[in-house]
């Protein structure tokens, strides 16, 4: 699993039927203190993630696991989201820009 | 499998439930000699097999057949897991 | 998953049975912004896109999870056509 900021979220209509009524979401990955990386990537939130929200992914066709037997063409979902308070150390680059 | 050092451990309240009861650690890759490794994943988490601490050198499995087998959760959505605690790595030849 | 655009087609007369029927689509990534990023990928459709057009694509055999894609040889696949997207850092 990684690290990752929520910083988005995508709507697409026309869409697989596996992805349906999925939120899919814009993470960008965190190093290990938490500081921000420069690329992005979508995935898909099994744990109920909002906008700004610490999380950690899952990548791989394991992503795509929270919904079986569904079968969900995801390659990165949200499996978790990191607490602030109990994590203060990865938070302190939060806002920064990569 | 890398090898890797453990920095720090994750607390999240809100998971997957397949995530219960293992520890969340926050894992940074090194090479043989013991280097933070290039070009390795960042911000890599892994869930804890085998009990493992800050500051222990650690074996990873980066694969979602061996990382649910290491933490008896078949069917899960689980890439990563802490499968041992490195005690030394020996080098051969020179 | 990531974001991409649709900058090509690909014909392969020849190809392993199993792709028979699929449209092959270039697609170079993009980052949340819009912006063109290094690399590219071969997907296969699955969603009906067209050139130009923004695309979700998912990678590896997460791939074969898409409703048509089941025991087929596919690693990339065009899962939804992105309508918007809202990003903020």
């Amino acid at each position: 699993m990684f690290l990752a900021r929520v910083t988005g979220t995508v709507v697409a209509t026309v869409k697989d039927e596996g992805l349906r009524a999925r939120k899919l979401l814009v993470v960008r990955p965190l190093d290990g203190a938490g500081r921000p990386l420069a690329r992005t990537l979508v995935a898909l939130d099994a744990v109920g993630a909002g906008m700004g929200e610490t999380v950690y992914c899952c990548r791989g066709k394991e992503a795509s696991f929270p919904w079986l037997p569904e079968t969900v063409p995801a390659d990165a979902s949200i499996v978790g989201i990191v607490d602030p308070e109990a994590n203060p150390g990865l938070m302190a680059h939060r806002g920064a820009r990569p | 499998m890398i090898l890797g050092r453990v920095t720090g451990e994750v607390v999240a309240t809100q998971k997957h439930p397949s995530q219960e009861g293992r520890k969340l650690l926050l894992v940074e890759p090194e090479d043989f000699a013991g280097a933070r490794a290039q070009g390795a994943p960042a911000g890599l988490i892994a869930l804890d097999a085998v009990g493992a601490g800050v500051g222990e050198r650690v074996l990873v499995v980066l694969d979602g057949y061996a990382a649910m087998s290491a933490v008896e959760r078949p069917m899960s959505p689980i890439d990563a897991a802490v499968v041992g605690i490195i005690d030394r790595v020996d080098a051969l030849g020179s | 998953m990531q974001l991409a655009r649709v900058i090509g087609t690909v014909v392969a007369t020849r190809k392993d049975p199993r792709l028979e029927g699929f449209k092959l689509l270039v697609a170079r990534l993009q980052n949340a912004e819009g912006k063109d990023e290094a690399g590219y990928v071969v997907a296969v459709d699955m969603v009906g896109a067209g050139a130009g057009e923004r695309v979700l694509i998912v990678q590896g055999s997460s791939a074969r999870m898409a409703r048509d894609g089941q025991d087929k040889p596919i690693d990339a696949a065009i899962v939804g056509i992105v309508d918007t997207v809202e990003s903020h850092g």
